[in-house]
């Protein structure tokens, strides 16, 4: 029997090493799944890898994380956000390091590498700083920028609804990364509002093929982070 | 003293942006001054807005009760949805966009250059955290890259450039110059002065721009 449901948050990221690279979905203050990157903060692996847009507002989610000392890079391509305070004091302390990529870049980079592509040509970035050190080549006459495709051994991603083969939904503009960020991972670890019974969610409207995950669990009402911001909470609480 | 120069105000700026905007257009509005031009797309005209974190079919913003924290817009405001509009991921929102299926996209600009050279995302200085979010793929994948901005910045200096001096988002891709003081058309044959605001004459707009600018 296939069963991907996990009992609680902690249990779903209990197999999160040091060292490791992690996906984390989300694009500004919509669809980051901070109840699993809290359990994450309570777990404690280190030096970690970082793969997301943002770098986490206010003082909780991947902020709070990376306040945690528990991230050595981030890969993303906005880090500063009009609530991202944690990452630019950091950074510029040099206690923490920056890949930056253009967003399309980085979005088709963790496409491809989940799609066992190893690296691909964009015109995005050509003739800019961004591109210095890459290896360029001109495809019918116009130039293109050789990038390489992303994999990560977990991500962490939120959704709406689940069921236990992994097939997902997800909610409006909060479904951003998260598609591609469960393909590329080794383990894409997912919390979902709701977790259904199999058959109850139409085949024709599954946005993630359950193959792509390996973990859910369902958290009923994930937290609100712009109310989190709004009220300056920090985790740990 | 000499009279100080208005020419138009943000509001017609983004009305004349919105009058050039055919129906059936699928347009991507920057973050900032460019959102407004959604507010005076001409009535009768079907215009659908891209937002690069993964909706077609933007609508206006919410009332406040109304806000959602799921449905919000590339500068993470708060938007509606219109009837037919549809949400997406992230690589499919940027295979729209470098795809070439994007029409039109409103930008701001820190300088464009003579030959359509674009920097908008960076001022180098020192200390400075990069960012660059979805403007370099913007500009390299959308068929007409429209710039919204004041004709000079806030100390005077020329915006519209020889050559760009901050580091550049694209090179040669901008088609229309839209400021306080003018319409620029950016061609293979230099940049042409498309229209002018009231009271402002060429001669006044040659004095603030450093690229050389034509007339039609």
């Amino acid at each position: 029997m296939i069963n991907k449901v996990a009992k609680t948050a902690a249990e779903a990221v209990a197999d999160i090493f040091d060292g490791a690279t992690i996906m984390i979905s989300g694009f500004g203050e919509a669809g980051s799944p901070i109840e699993l990157i809290h359990a994450l903060i309570d777990h404690g692996a280190k030096n970690l890898t970082v793969v997301s847009n943002n770098t986490g507002n206010g003082h909780i989610g991947l902020a709070a994380l990376i306040e945690n000392k528990q991230v050595k890079k981030m890969i993303c391509s906005f880090p500063r956000t009009a609530n991202s305070i944690v990452f630019p004091e950091l950074y510029r302390q040099g206690e923490i390091e920056l890949e930056l990529v253009p967003q399309g870049t980085l979005a088709e980079r963790i496409r491809a590498g989940g799609a066992g592509i190893p690296a691909f040509f964009t015109p995005t970035s050509v003739n800019t700083p961004l591109a210095i050190g890459k290896e360029t080549r001109i495809f019918e006459s116009k130039p293109y920028v050789m990038e390489f495709g992303i994999k990560a051994d977990f991500a962490l991603v939120k959704c709406k609804t689940a069921d236990r083969y992994g097939n997902l939904l997800f909610n409006k503009t909060a479904r951003n990364f998260g598609p591609v960020m469960c393909m590329a991972a080794k383990s894409a670890i997912v919390q979902a509002s709701e977790i259904v019974e199999i058959g109850s969610i139409d085949p024709e409207i599954v946005v993630t093929p359950g193959i792509f995950v390996k973990k859910v669990v369902e958290i009923t009402h994930p937290v609100s982070e712009n109310q989190l911001i709004r009220e300056n909470r920090r985790y740990p609480w | 003293m000499v009279a100080e120069i208005k020419g138009w105000n943000r509001e017609q700026m983004a009305q004349k942006i919105a009058g050039d905007i055919p129906d059936g257009a699928y347009v991507n509005l920057g973050i900032g001054l460019p959102e407004l031009v959604a507010n005076y797309i001409p009535e009768g005209r079907e215009v659908i807005f891209h937002t690069e974190n993964g909706l077609l079919g933007v609508g206006p913003s919410p009332a406040k009760e109304d806000e959602d924290d799921e449905l919000i817009n590339a500068g993470k405001k708060p938007v509606t949805t219109i009837k037919g509009s549809c949400f997406f991921h992230h690589a499919d929102s940027f295979a729209m966009i470098r795809g070439g299926h994007i029409d039109i996209c409103v930008l701001g600009a820190f300088q464009v250059s003579e030959n359509g050279d674009l920097a908008n995302w960076s001022t180098g200085e020192p200390g400075a955290i990069p960012a660059v979010g979805g403007a370099m793929d913007l500009v390299e994948g959308v068929k007409t890259i429209i710039i919204f901005t004041q004709h000079t910045t806030k100390n005077g200096e020329p915006k519209i450039v020889k050559e760009c001096t901050y580091p550049l988002t694209g090179k040669g891709v901008v088609s229309h110059i839209y400021t306080d003081y003018a319409v620029i058309d950016v061609t293979d044959n230099g940049m042409f002065v498309r229209e002018m605001a009231p009271g402002i004459d060429f001669e006044f707009l040659k004095s603030c721009t450093e690229a050389e600018l034509k007339q039609y």
